[in-house]
């Protein structure tokens, strides 16, 4: 609980809390510094390349992999069932918590039956990556070909192929929630309104591709394993359990990750061939993704169609809300965190910010040929803060009430906490009012209406959106990976120690890439021990190192470790004033810490530099009582235990214009106020939500994976998978409220992901208020100028 | 995404490289600015024996006057082309469509001569230098020759240009005083290639077009010029009916594909709507002229 003493350390002369400072890696990394799984070779590293299928859905008859293993420097070939030999069997992608779920035995390379194009099939290991793709050339394989799944509207259809006989069909996962009394709701409506919508598979497309340097010593039967990830400890269980060694002989490391954004927290069959390779060879093997792999073989996220319709009472409000969700996710369900979640978020946050009771939310998850979708920055949220929120304009829209106006009237107010959200999801220190309020302060929206007004007079189409959300961050144990079944920690730890020097060395579980998590570790460890920050070293990334925990995912980093780091920091702090006590023959409890001294607290007077208690501490323990021993060190754990996800809300605006001649959409200005607790660094929160900002935009507006009927990838490179760019994205603008969460003392929620789940519903929002004069509402995603001209009529 | 094993010659003069084109022919590459031909070797899309260097070959960079005409040599980078002041003069056609051809760090690689050898059909300068009357000079063992534009251009990716032939120069004339020049396209984001464009080179008397070359690109397999969209406005006074005669004369001009970018009459609407704001602002600087 929150409690004034806390608080007062974080607003302080001491504190580090709310200060901007950069990134601890910017300055390295923009030198060229930075070092990536790719920037470390070890001796006799070989590297590793795949023969991918070419068919959405093909059995293998025949492999000749004769002509690759006689070719110059080629050191390893292995198929898919060589590699399912030496693992310890195939994965499930199923969680228990996911009631009736199934997925199919999926081995790491295809067995006897590829069921996506770009599914590993063969290894190849050679001195160096050319090589190796020469040999994959030479690989033939025979196949015969399969009519693939391609499209979720009928994959449930009799005549459809079911993808895994096993499983009787093509359905991954249902589920409905219902509550309240939808049906006698919408029966008594005053207006009920209906709309579908559907929304374009993408992927993450990280700058740096997923990489793995797998480095198995036969001498001492270690394993490490560099890889580009989010979440050493589960890659550690995974590889370990798959692969048949100890977990305590896996080390993983990941080293500067250049981008993740979900994509880096699941299993990847190549990444666990190249494993397999090098326990095989004794050397050290490399695994670069390169783009065009990444395309077939990252995971992808979204492929929803959704329907909705809502029921609203004349006077304004919302009486009743019922959407019916088909997901159309990979050919497998991914290992082990499944490709359910985004289905069962989307499920548990639509409309998340207002107060309506009868809501009724059923999802159909089913399996295509395609390329396994999983969980990707602000899993589902997009989908469902762009349903829910075009749902409400429509509502306010045909009341003809501002749509500012109608969101006053039914935000869950400031002072009902605790409360539900519409889904039953528990919510906690939420602040929609306030936001909102700010929010239209900030954009000056009455300037906007007139300017969009008399613009509309000269043939100017302008849209102004306002998109409210609820975003799910820092899950805890309650109904999660763990307690379904998965190696994945929903706590974080945190372990610090004093060096003899009297600088602190601080190892956490969660992890940074890129966004700056070690600088916030080192901020929040700064201010509850009271020293500066360039004596504290932030330790993440590397199993041997570090304590056990989650990693970095969910917007968990700071509100997870955060809370452990604080609270192994007071523990430190305590244990420092002890040791400064006895030495100085004072009571603790007139101490403080000042900028690295021990002080007499109140007037500061410096009494005893923490290089003292660190020399005496560790070199001169006989200065101390003969029955006091200092551990100089602490380690604490945080999880959740009031609430199964810390929910966090925000608001954004945008203000766009249409080009109804063309089709085209001008992002002029993005508007985001967040409420992501206490703000550690605000520098480095808003620098999240732009990004995440754009990520989202880039969903709503160009990456779209588009196949065929044949389930074929069509546009997996970067020349035609458009990625957003800086020349078309909006200046965005960002303000926050800061309510601390209840469940931890720090009170800082997670402020990673948002950005991309509420950027995608605003700019369709603001796009269809752009085009109220033609009738016409955008509800497909990503909203390309050919979607408009054909909601305008125009083709 | 390595390219495969092929051999690499660098090219110390145009002679040297036109031996090695006519020992190799069809099974050598020219490499350029690499912008375009680096990803498709490392795609392994295409897969040359040999690979001739041209980039040490300074005589086939340049931009100068001569005879009414701009010549540009092949291996003038994009970016010394946007910041010439012949060309800003001389070819201002040219010096508005260069910010739409790729990007900073493509331009400052990306050669003249490639952008014409490659012919993209989505690309800016084919389509421009069609507009403008332009002649290629290319040249092999056999000797010179000069192709005209309207001629160079034959399909997807292909040329008249012969496998054993180094493009030279291209050399345009001048903008003569009394026509106007107007560019535009559509991409869907800054530096894409466009998946509409036109080119438009008139002649205009007040508010009458008189005679207008109208080349439209990301359309066909190659720059196209529009005949029955500049017959339907030739000689006429600009006016409301004429945009309109001239966009719906365009569907006679123009069969665009379907593909990644859209379907076929998303990209017919807008070159329709691209021929209405071009030619409108052709006349709006003859006006100003
Ligand atoms: C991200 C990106 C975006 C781009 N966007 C655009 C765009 O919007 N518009 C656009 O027009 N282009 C675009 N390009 C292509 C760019 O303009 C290229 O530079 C150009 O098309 C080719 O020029 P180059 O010098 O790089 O040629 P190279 O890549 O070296 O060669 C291209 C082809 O031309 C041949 N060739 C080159 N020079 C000669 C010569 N002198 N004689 C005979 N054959 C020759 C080569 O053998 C090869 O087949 C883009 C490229 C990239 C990477």
């Amino acid at each position: 609980m929150s409690d004034s003493g806390a608080s007062s350390v974080f607003e302080g002369p001491n504190s580090h809390i709310g200060r901007s400072l950069s990134r601890a890696s910017a300055r390295r990394t923009v030198a060229g510094r930075g070092r990536y799984t790719d920037d470390i070779t070890l001796p006799r590293t070989v590297h590793a390349a795949f023969v991918r299928s070419p068919y959405a859905h093909a059995r293998i008859l025949k492999i000749d992999t004769a002509d690759a293993e006689a070719m110059p420097g080629v050191v390893l070939v292995m198929t898919g069932a060589e590699l399912a030999e030496r693992s310890t069997g195939p994965w499930i992608g199923t969680l228990s918590c996911f009631e009736g779920m199934k997925s199919a035995p999926q081995y790491a390379m295809a067995v006897d039956r590829a069921c996506w194009q770009g599914e590993p099939v063969v290894m190849v290991v050679a001195e160096r990556r050319a090589l190796a793709e020469d040999a994959c050339e030479q690989i033939v394989i025979d196949w015969e070909v399969i009519s693939p799944t391609a499209e979720a509207e009928t994959a449930l259809d009799a005549g459809t192929p079911v993808l895994h006989p096993d499983l009787g069909d093509n359905l991954a996962f249902t589920k409905t929630i219902d509550r309240g009394t939808v049906d006698d709701a919408f029966a008594s409506a005053d207006i009920v309104l209906e709309e579908s919508f559907s929304f374009g598979r993408h992927t993450a497309v990280s700058l740096e591709p997923r990489a793995l340097l797998a480095d198995y010593d036969p001498g001492t039967e270690r394993l490490t394993i560099h890889t580009s990830n989010q979440v050493p400890h589960m890659i550690q269980a995974v590889f370990a359990r798959t692969l048949g060694v100890p977990e305590h002989n896996v080390r993983v490391i990941a080293p500067d990750v250049g981008g993740s954004f979900g994509l880096k927290i699941h299993t990847f069959g190549d990444e666990v061939a190249a494993t397999a390779a090098s326990i095989e060879l004794g050397r050290p093997v490399k695994f670069i993704a390169d783009r065009l792999e990444s395309f077939v073989s990252d995971i992808h996220a979204r492929e929803h169609q959704i329907s909705a319709r809502i029921a609203v009472s004349k006077a304004g409000d919302i009486q009743a809300l019922e959407i019916d969700d088909l997901a159309g996710v990979g050919a497998y369900s991914a290992y082990p965190r499944t490709s359910v979640f985004e289905a069962n978020q989307v499920l548990n946050i639509t409309a998340g910010p207002y107060k309506f009771e009868n809501y009724r939310a059923k999802t159909t998850v089913v399996y295509l040929n395609k390329v396994p979708t999983s969980q990707y920055r602000s899993v589902g949220h997009p989908i469902g803060i762009s349903v829910g929120e075009h749902m409400v304009d429509r509502a306010a829209e045909t009341l003809g009430m501002d749509p500012v106006e109608f969101r006053r009237r039914n935000v869950m107010p400031d002072d009902a906490y605790p409360g539900v959200a519409p889904s039953g999801v528990p919510v906690n220190d939420l602040s929609h009012e306030a936001c909102l309020e700010k929010l239209i302060g900030l954009m000056d929206y009455e300037g906007l209406l007139r300017e969009q007004a008399a613009l509309r007079k000269q043939g100017v189409y302008r849209g102004i959106g306002i998109a409210g959300f609820i975003k799910g961050t820092a899950p805890g144990p309650q109904g999660y990976y763990g307690s379904g079944g998965a190696p994945i920690a929903s706590q974080d730890a945190c372990t610090v120690k004093l060096e003899p020097s009297g600088g602190v060395i601080c190892t956490v579980g969660v992890t940074d890439q890129g966004q700056g998590v070690d600088t916030v570790m080192g901020q929040i460890a700064a201010t509850a021990l009271g020293i500066p920050l360039d004596q504290i070293r932030v330790i993440e990334g590397d199993t041997d190192a570090v304590p056990y925990g989650g990693g970095t995912y969910a917007s968990r980093a700071t509100a997870i470790g955060g809370e452990a780091v604080y609270q192994a920091s007071c523990d430190l702090r305590r244990e420092i004033l002890t040791m400064a006590g006895i030495l100085l023959q004072s009571d603790a409890e007139t101490l403080d810490i000042v900028g690295g001294n021990v002080v007499t607290a109140g007037s500061g007077e410096i009494r005893v530099p923490l290089s003292e208690i660190g020399r005496i501490g560790h070199f001169q323990l006989g200065e101390l009582p003969n029955d006091y021993q200092p551990t100089l060190s602490a380690t604490r754990r945080f999880r959740l235990t009031e609430l199964p996800y810390i929910f966090t809300n925000g608001i954004h605006g945008a203000y766009v214009e249409v080009d109804t001649d063309t089709g085209f959409l001008r992002l002029l200005k993005h508007w985001v106020v967040e409420d992501c607790g206490r703000l550690i660094n605000p520098n480095l929160a808003d620098e999240q939500v732009r990004g995440g900002c754009v990520q989202g935009l880039g969903g709503a507006l160009y990456e779209h994976c588009l196949y065929d009927e044949n389930a074929q990838l069509l546009n997996g490179s970067m020349a035609d998978y458009l990625t957003p760019m800086a020349a078309e994205m909006p200046d965005i603008e960002v303000a926050h409220v800061e309510t601390p969460t209840s469940e931890s003392e720090l009170g800082a929620k997670g402020a990673g992901e948002s950005g991309t789940g509420a950027a995608p519903g605003v700019v369709m929002c603001a796009v269809n208020n752009a085009l109220r004069p033609f009738g016409a509402a955008v509800t497909a995603q990503p909203m390309t100028p050919e979607v408009v001209l054909r909601t305008l009529g125009k083709i | 995404m390595k390219a495969p094993k092929m051999t690499y010659a660098r090219a110390d003069s145009v002679a040297q490289a036109l031996a090695l084109l006519a020992e190799h022919g069809d099974g050598a590459n020219v490499l350029a600015g690499g912008q375009s031909l680096m990803p498709t070797l490392n795609m392994r899309l295409s897969k040359p024996d040999l690979l001739i260097d041209i980039n040490r070959l300074e005589d086939l960079a340049g931009i100068s006057v001569e005879d009414d005409a701009v010549r540009i040599g092949a291996l003038t980078r994009h970016a010394a082309v946007q910041r010439s002041p012949i060309v800003a003069e001389h070819l201002p056609l040219i010096a508005e469509a260069m910010p739409h051809v790729a990007h900073v760090a493509v331009r400052n690689r990306g050669t003249f001569g490639g952008s014409i050898a490659l012919a993209d059909p989505a690309a800016e300068l084919p389509a421009c230098i069609l507009a403008l009357g332009a002649t290629i000079t290319v040249e092999s063992v056999r000797g010179r020759r000069d192709i005209a534009a309207a001629d160079f251009f034959k399909g997807l990716f292909e040329t008249e240009r012969q496998p054993d032939e180094l493009l030279i120069e291209i050399r345009i004339p001048c903008q003569r005083p009394g026509t106007v020049h107007a560019f535009m396209e559509l991409s869907r984001r800054q530096g894409d290639f466009a998946i509409a464009g036109v080119a438009c080179a008139a002649e205009t008397d007040g508010e009458t077009v008189t005679d207008a070359k109208l080349v439209y690109f990301a359309s066909e397999d190659r720059p196209t010029l529009a005949a029955n969209a500049v017959a339907a406005i030739a000689g006429k006074v600009w006016s409301d009916e004429s945009r309109s005669a001239a966009m719906a004369a365009l569907s006679e001009d123009l069969d665009p594909m379907d593909n990644l970018q859209g379907s076929a009459a998303f990209k017919l609407h807008l070159q329709r709507v691209l021929t209405g704001r071009v030619l409108d602002q052709a006349i709006e600087r003859a006006r100003a002229a």
